[in-house]
C-alpha cells in the first residue's frame, strides 16, 4: 500500500509534535512548580489592578489595545497570498524540470518562462497601481 | 539480559552515530518486541533533537552575549563561572522563577497559547533536516515543503502574542511582524524553489546529495553556492532569513527603541523565554536550511575533509551562519518599517523571480558544448543577475532621494 | 487606595478625537499612544501623548517635568557659590559648560575679570565637554535607530579618556563643580596637558574613523535623510539654537556673535545645514567636534602660565552689588543662559535658567507630524536633551 507507506513517513513527526507540545507546556509548568518553590518565602503573584493593566510606558492606556487597523497590512496580506500561490504552482514545474530537460527541454523552459513572464506583469501591474507604496 | 541487550544496542547507537555508520538504531530496536519499533524508532530519533537543540540555544545566546559584547568592546558576560560560561544556565533559572503575570484586559487563553504555538513548529521543521550522511530524522519526500509548511504558522502565533495582549504596543508589533515575514517569505521560498529546480527533488538528503561531487581534484566542492544563481539564491535566502527570523536589522516587530518589545511587551516569566527560544530555534531551522540548500549540507569541503564525521560539518556550517548572524546584529542599524516592505517587494521579489530564471538558462545550458562553454554559462549567468542587481539597487535607493551632501562653513 | 480609583477613570488626553482621521473606510482607527516616561528611548523621564494613524503620527503632546527638582528656587534659597555643583546636575553630561554659563553670569554681576589662563582652561574644558557631548549624542541617535549599542560603547570609549581628564582636573568625573566666579578651582595638575593633547589628537582619528563606518552607511542615511525638518524660519520664531539650528541653516553661534571669554583668539568655523533634518543635525555635529578639535589644539599650544583665580573674587561673604546681569554660552545644546537679579544680599534674589534642551524640544511636534512612529524616536535622539536640564 503506497498510502500507508506514505503515511508511515509522518509517525515520527507525530511524535516529534508531541514531544515538542510536551516539553512546551512542561516546561510551562515546570516554571510553575520551580517559581512558587522559589518565591515561597515572598509574597508574589498577588495581582493587584494596576498590576494587571496593560504595560504602556507607565501611563493608563485610553481606549482599546486591539482597534481597526489600517487597510494597508490587508493590501500585504493579499499580495502574498497571490504570490504565494504562484510559487505553490512552482513546486511541481520545479521538480519536474530537470527530468523534462532532457526530453522536452524546450518546452519545459519555454513554458516555464512564459509562467513567470506572466508573473512579472502582474508584478509590474502592482506596482503601477502602486500596491507596493507603504506610506500613501 | 534484556538490560545488558539494551545498554550495549544504546552503546552501539551513540557508536555507530559518531562515527557516521548507517543503522545505528538497529541493536537498540532489536530489544523491543516487532510491534513497538516504530514508535520507539522515531522516538530515538526525534528526542535528540530537542536536547542538541536545546543545548545549542543555550551555547547561542552565551556566544552572542559575548560576541556582541566583544563587537561592542565589552567584556560580555564573565560573572556566572568560568568566563561566563554558566550564564545561560543563570538565565534558565531566573526565567524558570520569574513571575507570571497575565494583563487584565487581555484573552487569556490564546495569551497563553500564543508561545506553544511558535515553539512547536519551529520544533517540528528539525524533522526534515539532515544532520549527518545518517542522520536523517524523517527522510520525506517533500521535506523541503514540509518545512516551509509548519514554518509559515510562526507568523499566526506572533499575531496570537499580539493580538491577545491588547497592548498598543503589541499590536503594533504584531502588524509590523507579520507584514515583514509575510513579505520575505516569498523571495525565501524563491530562492529555494532554484535549489529545487536543479535538483529536481524536494527531498533535502537528494539536494544534499547531488551537491556531494566535487571537483578540481577535491578541492572545490560542488556546492550550489558556487554557482552564479546560487551565490544571488544564497544570500537572497540568508537576507530574507533574517527576517524571517526577525534578527537585526529586521528587527522593527521588536524594535526595542521604539516599541518597547513589540509583541513580546506582556510577556513575562518563562513564556517569554520560550518565545525567546523559538526564535533562536528558528534561526537555526532556517540556517540548516541554507546549509542544507546551498552550502552542501553536511559534505565536507574538501573531499580529503570527509573522513571528518559528517555531522560536525552541518553544524560548523550552522555554527558559521549564526555567527554571522551574530556579526549583522553587531554592524547594522535598523531600518524603517517602510523601507523594509519596500526592500522585501520592489527588490527581492523582483530579483529572486530573475535568479529563477537565471538558474533555468542554467541548467538548459548545460548540455553547451563549443569550448569556453563552462565560462560561458558562468558569465551569462553572473550577467543575468548582476546588472538587474544594479539597476534595481539604483532604483530603490534613487526612489529613497539619497544625496551625497556638503556643508557650508561661516567664519 | 488611590491608584485604584484612577485606573477606573482613564482621562482621554485630547477633547476632541476623531475616530479615524478622514470618514473613508480605508483608515484604521486612531491610536493614542503615551510614549515614555518609562520608554527605552525618551532618554530618561519623558512622555510624548502620540495619537498614530497606521504608523504615522497624527499629533504629538511632549509632557515634561518628571524629574523637575525645583532648581531655580533652591538657588534662589543658597548662596552664590552653593549654585555651582547644582548647576552640574542640570545637564549632567556637560558639567563644565554649565559651570562655566553660571560663572559668567555671576562674573558679570559682580565685575570680576577671570585671568587669562583660567580663560583658556574654561575653553578647554568646555571644548572638551562639546565632544563629549556630541559623541555621547551621536552613539544615542545610533542606538535609537537601532544599532544596538555598538557605536555608543565606541562613543563612550572616547568619552571615557575625556571623563578621565575630568576626573583628574576636578576629582570628579561627570559633577566637575569646577569654575569659580573669577576663575577656576584648582590649577591643572602636572602633565595633565599632554594627557589632553594626547586625547585631543586620537579624536580626530577616531572621528574619521566613526564617519568612515557610518556616515555613508546606506541605512543610516535612508532613515535620517528628509526626515524630521525643521524648517529655519521656525527655528528662528521658536528660538530654537545650538547644532539644530545650523543645521537649518542659520548662522548663528554664540561664540562668534558674543566673543565671550576669548573666543575671538580662536581659528574656528561655524559648520552649517542646508535642510534642517535629522541627518544634517548629525552632521552638523560631527563637524563641529572637528572645529572643537582645532580650538582645542590652539589651546593646549598656547595657554600661559599664570594664576587662576581673580584676586578680586572672595569664596566668603560674597556679595554682588544690587543689579542684574544675563551670561550666556554657546553650550553644546545651544544658548545656555543664566539671568540673575542681585539685591545685594548673599543669595541671588531671582535665579532663571535658560535651558536650551526644554527650548529646542519645543518643536518636536512640528518636526515629527506626519511621519512614522520609528521616526520619532530619531527625531527626539537628533534633538538632544537631557532631562535633568528639561525639568530642572
Amino acid at each position: 500500500m503506497v498510502d500507508s507507506q506514505q503515511l508511515r513517513e509522518y509517525v515520527p513527526v507525530l511524535i516529534l509534535a508531541a514531544v515538542a507540545i510536551a516539553f512546551a507546556f512542561g516546561t510551562l509548568a515546570l516554571s510553575v512548580v520551580v517559581g512558587k518553590w522559589a518565591n515561597r518565602s515572598r509574597r508574589t503573584g498577588h495581582s493587584t489592578r494596576v498590576k494587571d493593566i496593560a504595560y504602556e510606558c507607565g501611563m493608563i492606556p485610553v481606549g482599546d489595545g486591539s482597534s481597526r487597523l489600517s487597510v494597508k497590512f490587508y493590501l500585504v496580506a493579499m499580495l502574498f497570498i497571490l504570490f504565494d500561490i504562484e510559487v505553490v504552482f512552482l513546486y511541481p514545474w520545479a521538480v519536474v524540470y530537470k527530468s523534462m530537460l532532457v526530453d522536452h527541454a524546450n518546452l519545459i523552459f519555454g513554458s516555464m518562462l512564459t509562467f513567470l513572464g506572466i508573473l512579472f506583469v502582474g508584478y509590474i501591474y502592482a506596482l503601477k497601481k502602486r500596491a507596493f507604496e507603504w506610506k500613501s | 539480559m534484556i538490560i545488558g541487550e539494551f545498554f550495549r544496542g544504546l552503546f552501539l547507537m551513540i557508536w555507530r552515530v559518531a562515527t557516521d555508520q548507517p543503522e545505528a538504531k538497529a541493536d537498540l530496536l532489536a530489544v523491543f518486541p516487532p510491534s513497538a519499533r516504530p514508535v520507539i524508532s522515531a522516538v530515538l530519533t526525534v528526542s535528540p533533537i530537542i536536547g542538541i537543540f536545546a543545548t545549542l540555544f543555550a551555547l547561542t545566546t552565551l556566544l552572542e552575549r559575548k560576541g556582541l559584547g566583544r563587537i561592542q568592546n565589552r567584556l560580555g558576560p564573565n560573572r556566572v563561572g568560568p568566563f561566563g560560561i554558566l550564564q545561560p544556565v543563570a538565565d534558565g533559572l531566573k526565567m524558570l522563577t520569574k513571575e507570571d503575570i497575565i494583563p487584565r484586559s487581555a484573552d487569556a487563553l490564546v495569551h497563553f497559547l500564543a508561545p506553544v504555538v511558535l515553539a512547536v513548529p519551529t520544533i517540528l521543521a528539525f524533522a526534515v533536516l539532515p544532520y549527518g550522511r545518517n542522520l536523517v530524522p524523517v527522510d520525506m519526500d517533500a521535506g523541503i515543503l514540509f518545512f516551509f509548511a509548519v514554518g509559515a504558522s510562526t507568523e499566526l502565533a506572533i499575531f496570537m502574542a499580539g493580538w491577545s495582549s491588547r497592548n498598543k504596543y503589541s499590536l503594533l508589533g504584531a502588524m509590523r511582524a507579520i507584514a515583514q515575514m509575510i513579505s520575505y517569505e516569498i523571495p525565501l521560498i524563491i530562492s529555494s524553489v532554484s535549489v529545487i529546480m536543479i535538483a529536481g527533488s524536494l527531498s533535502p538528503v537528494e539536494i544534499i546529495a547531488q551537491q556531494g561531487r566535487y571537483l578540481a581534484g577535491g578541492f572545490v566542492p560542488h556546492w550550489f553556492v558556487l554557482t552564479p544563481w546560487g551565490l544571488a539564491g544564497f544570500i537572497m535566502f540568508l537576507i530574507a532569513s533574517l527576517a524571517e527570523s526577525n534578527r537585526s536589522p529586521f528587527d522593527i516587530p521588536e524594535a526595542e527603541s521604539e516599541l518597547i518589545a513589540g509583541h513580546l511587551t506582556e510577556y513575562s516569566g518563562f513564556k517569554y523565554a520560550l518565545f525567546f527560544m523559538a526564535e533562536y530555534f528558528g534561526m537555526f531551522a532556517v540556517s540548516g536550511l541554507a546549509v542544507t540548500l546551498f552550502l552542501g549540507g553536511w559534505h565536507a569541503p574538501f573531499e580529503f575533509l570527509e573522513i571528518v564525521p559528517s555531522y560536525v560539518w552541518f553544524f560548523a556550517k550552522l555554527m558559521g551562519l549564526v555567527c554571522l548572524f551574530i556579526w549583522v546584529r553587531g554592524t547594522v542599524p535598523r531600518l524603517r518599517v517602510d523601507q523594509l516592505l519596500n526592500f522585501a517587494w520592489k527588490f527581492m521579489l523582483p530579483l529572486s523571480l530573475l535568479n529563477l530564471v537565471v538558474a533555468a538558462v542554467w541548467h538548459f545550458t548545460a548540455a553547451w558544448e563549443f569550448p569556453g562553454a563552462g565560462l560561458g554559462r558562468w558569465l551569462l549567468g553572473a550577467v543575468m543577475i548582476g546588472v538587474p542587481y544594479v539597476w534595481l539597487g539604483r532604483a530603490l535607493s534613487g526612489s529613497k532621494k539619497i544625496t551625497q551632501r556638503t556643508y557650508r562653513f561661516a567664519d | 487606595m488611590f491608584m485604584e480609583t484612577a485606573i477606573d477613570t482613564p482621562e482621554s488626553k485630547y477633547e476632541i478625537l476623531p475616530k479615524t482621521l478622514s470618514n473613508g473606510e480605508m483608515d484604521g482607527e486612531l491610536l493614542e499612544v503615551a510614549m515614555g516616561p518609562q520608554h527605552p528611548s525618551t532618554h530618561g523621564v519623558f512622555r510624548m501623548d502620540v495619537v498614530l494613524d497606521g504608523e504615522k503620527v497624527v499629533k504629538l503632546k511632549p509632557v515634561f517635568g518628571y524629574l523637575h527638582r525645583n532648581h531655580e528656587k533652591i538657588a534662589e534659597n543658597t548662596t552664590y557659590l552653593a549654585s555651582m555643583p547644582y548647576t552640574d546636575r542640570l545637564d549632567y553630561l556637560c558639567s563644565m559648560t554649565n559651570n562655566w554659563a553660571y560663572a559668567l553670569s555671576v562674573e558679570k554681576l559682580a565685575g570680576l575679570q577671570p585671568p587669562e589662563r583660567a580663560e583658556y582652561i574654561r575653553i578647554i574644558t568646555g571644548e572638551l565637554t562639546r565632544l563629549v557631548n556630541h559623541t555621547c549624542l551621536v552613539g544615542f541617535l545610533l542606538q535609537d535607530m537601532g544599532a544596538l549599542g555598538t557605536p555608543l560603547m565606541y562613543a563612550f570609549r572616547e568619552r571615557e579618556m575625556i571623563l578621565d581628564l575630568f576626573e583628574s582636573l576636578s576629582g570628579s568625573r561627570m559633577m566637575c563643580n569646577y569654575m569659580r566666579f573669577g576663575g577656576c578651582r584648582v590649577d591643572l595638575p602636572a602633565g595633565w596637558l599632554e594627557q589632553a593633547k594626547r586625547a585631543v589628537d586620537s579624536y580626530s582619528g577616531f572621528l574619521d574613523e566613526f564617519e568612515k563606518l557610518l556616515t555613508e552607511n546606506e541605512i543610516l542615511v535612508a532613515r535620517t535623510q528628509g526626515i524630521g525638518v525643521l524648517p529655519p524660519d521656525l527655528a528662528v520664531n521658536a528660538s530654537i539654537t545650538g547644532p539644530m539650528l545650523r543645521a537649518s541653516g542659520v548662522n548663528y553661534d554664540i561664540r562668534k556673535v558674543d566673543k565671550y571669554g576669548i573666543y575671538d583668539r580662536f581659528e574656528f568655523r561655524v559648520p552649517l545645514g542646508d535642510h534642517g533634518d535629522v541627518y544634517d543635525r548629525y552632521m552638523i555635529r560631527l563637524l563641529e567636534m572637528r572645529e572643537s578639535v582645532k580650538i582645542l589644539n590652539q589651546a593646549l599650544r598656547d595657554i600661559p602660565a599664570g594664576p587662576i583665580v581673580d584676586p578680586k573674587a572672595k569664596l566668603r561673604g560674597f556679595r554682588p552689588k544690587v543689579g542684574e546681569a544675563y551670561g550666556r554660552i554657546e553650550g553644546p545644546k545651544g544658548e545656555l543662559g543664566f539671568y540673575l537679579i542681585s539685591d545685594g544680599t548673599p543669595n541671588p534674589y531671582r535665579y532663571r535658567v535658560r535651558p536650551p534642551s526644554l527650548i529646542n524640544l519645543t518643536v518636536l511636534e512640528d518636526m515629527c507630524l506626519g511621519q512614522d512612529v520609528a521616526d520619532v524616536v530619531i527625531i527626539l535622539g537628533s534633538v538632544d536633551i537631557v532631562l535633568g536640564e528639561v525639568d530642572r
